[in-house]
């Protein structure tokens, strides 16, 4: 690991302290009424999970917090700053990055071009070097379509890009969806990785088995509440519960 | 032969208009969305910037390839803040008809001003007289005209295709949440998007003025025959604008020549074969 980097780990993570409170956080799409009122917080330096079955509102929230949703109501205060009515750019600057479900990895940009796009808010964002370290098979595709790339490839692309940004609060949305379990694996010690480096990850994961070897806490989503949360440490004791909410 | 390189410097010279153009239109359909039926209004505008620039206050032609890309550019800004930006998420026809009715209005308060005649614009010192190559005499302005369109057209293509700026176009032509949500401001980059096509409009309309004189109607002419190179070129492809204007301007020259009847539907024609075989123009994508 290079000197610089592990040098700027600290000064992410204030270790323990809250970084993100939700509270009564509502939202909707249009008329439909999708989030009803979300309370969680999220500690620095700790890696949070968003469990819950599809359409509990999971996404909607990271969303919301990333001020993509246009109709919501409720706070969210991010390193105590009310971020309720900032735009989506104010809000990235503040150092807050996302990484939707879709990837979002744009075709008319070549990997280089896509890896670069997101512009630098803050100091303290990963160099390249340290990002293809993470990513080895990022530097041999540099100059392929972005949308070429493999699924897991192109995951690997989405993370990639918005650690170089400075932003030390990344949300991870469903990042091992529709992936193969040797690339979740790779992402799962990514993960890790970030985690020691200093940033504070909210994860959206349907996986709880993934998800439990990398989150710190876990909280469940259902009909757009959170209906229960629990640390990694209480997980074993909670498994039955897990499973009667998610359905498996 | 004679006649045949003059209707091919004609058709250059149509083509350095159609090019600067339909790169406009292109770039602003590629991150607007929006078919801006008002582009001819605004060459125009462009045109007559230039002559008050140089009637009213003395500034020369030089200076007014400069400054009437900035003054119309930022008239286009105006319009977009105030009118287009509300249009978004909507279907085309709502741009097309609102800028459609904008040209009507602009080039309606020009001619109730100016009325339908030309108004005369002097090539530059600099740029008057011609030289003889032989096999043809060139007028040193409309060899100037190609190839400073040439040169614009090319920047423009760099500044999108190899450029940071143009990769957060591109990337938000895709995906304008998403780069928004990087940290990108959006909505001024599209101001600044449809200032930038709206410029090379006015560009264009400068460059025009010395050949074509400054008329009211003077877009609402070409504009037609520019919409017909955009789609055939393939819509918010912008090399495929650049190399389909000057195509397209030389083979209405070279149909002037062999079939002069056929000369102002050439285009039409063409664009209909490639509508059938390829709707989505030459170099354009698949949605």
């Amino acid at each position: 690991m290079p000197e610089t980097a592990m040098a700027e780990a600290p000064a992410r993570a204030a270790i323990g302290g809250n970084i993100l409170q939700v509270r009564n956080l509502e939202a909707w799409y249009g008329e439909s009424h999708i989030l009803h009122g979300i309370n969680f917080d999220v500690n620095a330096g700790e890696v949070v999970t968003l469990l819950g079955r599809n359409g509990a509102g999971k996404t909607t929230t990271l969303k919301s917090i990333m001020g993509i949703i246009g109709k919501r109501a409720g706070s969210i205060k991010f390193n105590d700053q009310e971020i309720m009515r900032a735009t989506s750019d104010k809000i990235a600057r503040m150092g807050i990055a996302f990484c939707p479900e879709e990837r979002g990895i744009f075709s008319s940009l070549d990997v280089r071009e896509n890896l670069l796009l997101p512009p630098v808010v803050r100091p303290g964002g990963l160099p390249l070097e340290q990002i293809f370290d993470l990513f080895p098979n990022l530097k041999e595709r540099l100059s392929s379509q972005g949308t070429k790339l493999s699924g897991g490839e192109q995951q690997m692309l989405a993370i990639a890009r918005i650690l170089r940004t400075g932003a030390s609060f990344l949300m991870l949305d469903e990042p091992t969806e529709g992936l193969a379990p040797v690339i979740i694996q790779q992402i799962g010690h990514t993960i890790a990785r970030l985690k020691k480096e200093g940033f504070t990850i909210l994860l959206v994961e349907q996986n709880f088995r993934f998800a439990s070897t990398v989150a710190d806490r876990y909280y469940v989503v259902e009909h757009g509440k959170i209906i229960d949360g629990f640390s990694n440490a209480e997980l074993a004791a909670n498994m039955d519960k897990l499973h009667t909410y998610l359905g498996v | 032969m004679q006649a045949l390189y003059a209707q091919l410097l004609v058709g250059l010279i149509n083509g350095s208009f159609y090019a600067l153009l339909s790169l406009g239109l292109a770039v602003i359909f590629g991150m607007l969305n929006i078919i801006n039926f008002a582009h001819g209004a605004l060459y125009m505008m462009g045109a007559f910037v230039a002559y008050f620039l140089l009637n009213l206050g003395g500034v020369n032609y030089w200076w007014a390839l400069l400054l009437a890309p900035i003054i119309v550019g930022i008239f286009g800004m105006i319009l977009e803040r105030t009118m287009l930006q509300w249009l978004t998420g909507l279907d085309h026809l709502y741009g097309l008809l609102l800028t459609f009715g904008i040209a009507l209005i602009v080039q309606g308060v020009f001619q109730n001003y100016f009325g339908s005649s030309g108004l005369p614009y002097a090539i530059p010192d600099q740029l008057k007289g011609g030289m003889n190559l032989g096999f043809m005499f060139l007028p040193v302005y409309r060899g100037w005209v190609v190839i400073f369109s040439l040169v614009v057209c090319l920047a423009t293509w760099f500044l999108i295709e190899k450029t940071r700026l143009g990769a957060y176009l591109r990337a938000a032509t895709e995906n304008p949440t998403l780069v928004r949500a990087f940290g990108i401001n959006v909505p001024r980059m599209i101001t600044l998007t449809y200032g930038l096509g709206v410029g090379l409009a006015a560009l264009a309309g400068v460059l025009s003025a010395p050949i074509n004189q400054v008329r009211p109607l003077m877009g609402a002419d070409l504009i037609i025959v520019v919409f017909a190179v955009v789609v055939i070129g393939g819509m918010g492809s912008i090399m495929g604008s650049i190399i389909t204007g000057f195509a397209l301007g030389v083979i209405e020259g070279l149909t002037k020549y062999f079939y002069p009847e056929a000369s102002n539907t050439v285009v039409f024609v063409l664009m209909v074969v490639v509508l059938l075989v390829k709707p989505t123009g030459l170099t354009g994508r698949a949605a």
